[in-house]
């Protein structure tokens, strides 16, 4: 009798077994991200999709604001209540940072990566990026490229007052001058700390060129943060600030794009997804709007968005990474991901005839630049520098381009805060 | 009273009236001054969810619809339709209600109880606990997100609506003792005391004699509650996630896009039906409201 | 028996009391621990010492958002309990509309900030709102720029939520004139004494528990502003009208300075000890008295 029902037992266990097994063959994620709306939304929804597809069961976790701002809120209390999410949308040197706290290893999709050749599917710089535990093991996979550094143009306003795209900072001050006297907001801006950062570093990319670049804002060399190339840079911060108009501090973004669509305003300087609000506007590249890099030396300002995959417990959740991380770097998810995202594929190998003429331009730069030496991280979206360090000197950029407060001053206070925040 | 008397009485009767209709006309001036400044960025939420997205683009903020369009408040509510990107309130509605019902009963509950303890059967020490009430009423809850996920997490209600219930039920209760004592403080204490003589004990007087006299107090409590648990965003979204989220973090998930085209018709129109419930619960208890802080806050 | 009787109101109180003590007092000590480590991404428990707080007083943004607290608290509570008390007494004097007047005072504080946030921002840029509509006008020199102004933005903080905020005071002393006796403004009135000198001398001097609860309740709203500030300003132009809460949570979670996040929440706690604490033992002591 007891040996019978033992029977039982041993076989309901043993068919509970398989069931786990199958169900954990297929995996179980739950995302964090904060791509809620529009566009992005959109981009993500073929993921869920393909995931669902190969059996896997996707939990959404959407915690938009701040650009990721309040999803740092709940991923925090997630970790720290020892419960993670499967994958969350984090990107640059942050996934080093976490990996720094000890609660990403061991690198579940390392293995995939091996297997799927990553390291030859990826530019090396994209390929860093993405690993941990000294940049030996794979720990988050990348689903796109934004290139940072566009102008963004009316391309009525430019003809009407007979002017060309600018090709060095000289000239676009003095085209903004010329629009300035015929009643036009030469530039477009939102003065926020993060859009002041954005036009910070395409001056900075201008102004003082790839190396210094590198050496200022990647490396935080100090002569560099405070020395007279970075004052240079300042200065040309405060004659863009001359271009701007009085209702700009605060200002969204997608509102600073609005003027620039409608021609109160000519350009505008934001990343590629400014593309997403001309083309909404029913507004062509090339025919009503210019989109163009801002002055370098063929100097591209990269960055890459990608999901982190932490440290998990359970076979189902670990099996769901794989085929996430797998899924994320899959061709045909790249390509149809980026159409809808207005990026560019992160994968070296998709064909780029389906995407516009603005994302040719930047796909076409980024070989260019990478061969250069030009192909440097964005500051102002995370991708250069831990968070410390990031927000010490947006800090600096914003107090300054919203004050009057003098190029050299910024240049020494920007040092000093870099130094404090370490 | 002589004819001169008589006179002078008209008059100094029409001047009074002279005077009060005056009177009347700036008490309704100045009161609908401030309606003006209440109501005014409401109407610019109203007058934009009104609006075609092409027609906000153009910048005309403060202007009247060209053309009235309800197309933003049925996808706020309903979404659009199809499956990408779509978020909408309506599914969330309910996980609030499940959060807010609880948590506001429970905080409420004790609150009252331990106004009734504090004021009624005294101890030495009671100001001071009452004090340590109180201060709960100053923590910032950024500070204090990570231990409290912490204690969820080794609770095992870190994910659910039970941690939900808990957190606010735990900050109410600083509010609602508060309320509540000092209603209580303003009854009579011979109440308390003619039913200790007739033998009541201390739950059956809570229970029989004071709870029933306790309606208004009740009723301001729930709405102080029920209005900041609703609202809540930061706890929400910290502790529940995708569909079992409470509507604050489904609305900022609309409104809040980084990098995607921003519909602010859509956005106002959400902030009102997410506000909705709130509203219903002023109008409803608004009589209540003020009768019940009467006698709540002022006797002390 | 006797014992339980005696002591039945502390062990009402005990476990309210003992989840206050865990989830107040327990964690504004776990604050002040972290506040002596060096915890960057997440809390870390190694000792560290005095650093964060030295790290913390020689941060520019600190001192404006301290700054800031102090003109936007002072600001506040003194407008909302003016605007409060004025609506009140008016509303007061049988208003046929009051139940609708009293809901369009509320409803703000039932809209969630960060929608509203984006109305204010438009009715007060210069370029959309009202400047450009009075110039529209005719008024070409007219100028209302505070939003975008260094100085002033911090003002516009507290435009917004007095706007948000001063329905519930109007409320709160609503109630309490209500709850006043007649007899004792009719008694007045037979002395002679005009109605202003009734209200300042008799009615507000007995609403000092609404004052306490509207102060109580005021305070708590302005030490935590997180959404106003983020949806009007984002802190700036700038990082000029920055607040504490603010600095303390992009610290705490956008710059992995727990560290130094924890340092400032323990200013904040301090502060609140320092001011409201006595105030609050005061007026209980006052409230004894008159018992």
């Amino acid at each position: 009798m007891l040996n019978r029902s033992l029977k039982i037992l041993a076989g309901t266990l043993v068919s509970a077994g398989l069931i786990y097994g199958t169900a954990s063959a297929a995996g179980e994620a739950e995302v964090l991200h904060w791509w809620t709306s529009g566009g992005e939304a959109a981009a993500l929804k073929v993921l869920k999709d393909d995931f669902a597809k190969n059996g896997g069961t996707w939990k959404d976790m959407p915690v938009a604001g701040g650009g990721g701002d309040a999803a740092m809120q709940t991923l925090k209390a997630r970790i720290v209540a020892g419960d993670p999410p499967t994958a969350a949308q984090i990107k640059g040197p942050s996934i080093q940072e976490w990996d720094d706290e000890g609660v990403v290893g061991p690198y579940a999709i390392d293995s995939v990566a091996k297997a799927e050749n990553w390291d030859a599917l990826l530019s090396s710089q994209v390929a860093n990026h993405m690993k941990c535990d000294g940049f030996s093991k794979y720990c988050a996979a990348p689903v796109n490229i934004h290139r940072i550094d566009w102008f963004w143009a009316n391309k009525k306003v430019l003809d009407a007052n007979g002017l060309k795209m600018p090709t060095s900072w000289d000239e676009f001050n003095a085209a903004a001058r010329k629009l300035k006297a015929a009643g036009i907001i030469p530039l477009a801006h939102g003065s926020q700390p993060w859009q002041d950062a954005t036009v910070f570093e395409a001056v900075a990319l201008g102004i003082g060129g790839n190396d210094f670049y590198q050496k200022a804002i990647v490396d935080l060399d100090m002569d560099a943060l405070g020395g007279p190339t970075m004052v240079k840079v300042f200065d040309q911060m405060r004659i863009l600030q001359g271009f701007t108009d009085e209702g700009s501090p605060g200002r969204d973004w997608n509102v600073a794009t609005g003027m620039v669509m409608n021609g109160k305003a000519a350009f505008q300087i934001m990343g590629d997804w400014a593309k997403g609000e001309f083309t909404n506007a029913k507004m062509k590249p090339g025919i009503d709007y210019y989109c163009l890099p801002t002055p370098s030396d063929h100097g591209y300002l990269y960055n890459v968005d990608s999901f982190i995959f932490y440290s998990m417990k359970g076979e189902s959740k670990i099996e769901g990474q794989k085929l996430l991380a797998s899924l994320m770097m899959g061709k045909n998810f790249q390509k149809v991901f980026n159409l809808y995202k207005g990026s560019i594929p992160a994968r070296l190998d998709v064909p780029m005839d389906e995407f516009d003429m603005c994302a040719k331009g930047s796909a076409a730069d980024l070989n260019y630049s990478a061969m250069t030496g030009g192909l440097l991280p964005s500051f102002a979206h995370g991708m250069a520098l831990r968070l410390a360090q990031k927000g010490a000197i947006q800090d600096v950029v914003t107090e300054h381009f919203n004050s009057d407060m003098s190029s050299q001053e910024a240049a020494k206070r920007l040092a000093k805060a870099v130094k404090d925040s370490m | 009273m002589s004819p001169a008397d008589q006179l002078q009485m008209q008059s100094l009767e029409r001047s009074a009236s002279f005077k009060r209709s005056f009177y009347r006309f700036l008490l309704f001036f100045i009161l609908g001054l401030f309606a003006l400044y209440y109501i005014a960025p409401m109407y610019v939420m109203i007058v934009t969810s009104l609006k075609s997205m092409e027609e906000i683009r153009q910048g005309n903020l403060m202007t009247l619809p060209r053309e009235i369009l309800f197309d933003a408040w049925k996808i706020a509510w309903g979404g659009r339709g199809y499956d990408a990107g779509d978020v909408f309130l309506r599914p969330y509605f309910w996980n609030s209600m499940k959060m807010v019902i609880p948590a506001v009963v429970v905080s409420t509950f004790f609150g009252a109880l331990n106004g009734y303890a504090l004021t009624k059967w005294r101890f030495k020490g009671d100001n001071l606990v009452f004090l340590l009430f109180l201060f709960g009423c100053f923590i910032p809850y950024q500070a204090i997100l990570l231990p409290m996920a912490r204690t969820l997490g080794i609770l095992g209600i870190s994910n659910s609506i039970a941690g939900l219930v808990l957190v606010h039920s735990v900050y109410g209760l600083s509010f609602t003792t508060l309320f509540c004592r000092n209603y209580y403080v303003s009854i009579s204490d011979e109440i308390v005391k003619a039913a200790r003589i007739d033998g009541a004990g201390f739950f059956k007087i809570f229970f029989k004699v004071l709870l029933p006299i306790s309606g208004p107090i009740l009723v301001v409590t729930v709405i102080w509650q029920f209005t900041n648990i609703w609202n809540d965003f930061l706890f929400g979204s910290s502790f529940s996630f995708g569909e079992a989220a409470p509507i604050q973090v489904a609305l900022n998930n609309m409104v809040l896009t980084s990098t995607s085209v921003k519909q602010y018709n859509v956005d106002m129109a959400a902030a009102f039906i997410a506000g909705f419930p709130t509203l219903v619960v002023y109008i409803i208890a608004g009589k209540y409201f003020i009768r019940g802080l009467t006698a709540g806050s002022v006797k002390g | 028996m006797f014992w339980l009787q005696k002591n039945l109101p502390r062990i009402v109180l005990a476990p309210s009391f003992a989840v206050l003590l865990w989830f107040v007092y327990g964690f504004i000590l776990w604050t002040f621990y972290i506040s002596f480590t060096k915890s960057k991404m997440l809390p870390r428990y190694e000792f560290w010492g005095i650093q964060q707080h030295f790290r913390l007083w020689d941060n520019s943004r600190w001192y404006t958002a301290v700054e800031n607290l102090m003109i936007f608290t002072v600001l506040f509570l003194l407008i909302c309990l003016l605007i409060g008390i004025l609506l009140s007494i008016l509303l007061d004097q049988k208003i046929r509309a009051e139940g609708f007047l009293r809901t369009i005072y509320l409803y703000p504080m039932a809209l969630s900030f960060i929608v509203t946030g984006t109305a204010w921002k438009w009715i007060l840029n210069p370029t959309l709102g009202i400047q450009k509509l009075v110039r529209d006008w005719g008024f070409s020199e007219f100028t209302f720029d505070w939003l975008v102004n260094r100085d002033m933005a911090i003002y516009t903080i507290v435009i917004a939520a007095v706007w948000q905020s001063s329905g519930f005071v109007m409320a709160l002393f609503l109630a309490g004139l209500r709850s006043i006796d007649d007899e004792i403004i009719k008694a007045a009135k037979i002395d002679g004494a005009s109605l202003y000198t009734i209200y300042i001398t008799i009615i507000l001097p007995m609403m000092r528990p609404v004052f306490m609860s509207s102060i109580v309740i005021l305070l708590h709203i302005s030490i935590k502003s997180y959404d106003l500030v983020i949806a009007l300003t984002a802190g700036g132009p700038g990082t000029s009208s920055d607040m504490p809460a603010v600095f303390m949570t992009q610290m705490a979670f956008h710059r992995s300075e727990i560290g130094l996040a924890s340092a400032s929440a323990v200013m904040m706690f301090l502060t609140v000890l320092a001011i409201i604490v006595p105030y609050l033992y005061s007026e209980l002591r006052r409230q004894d008295v008159t018992r």
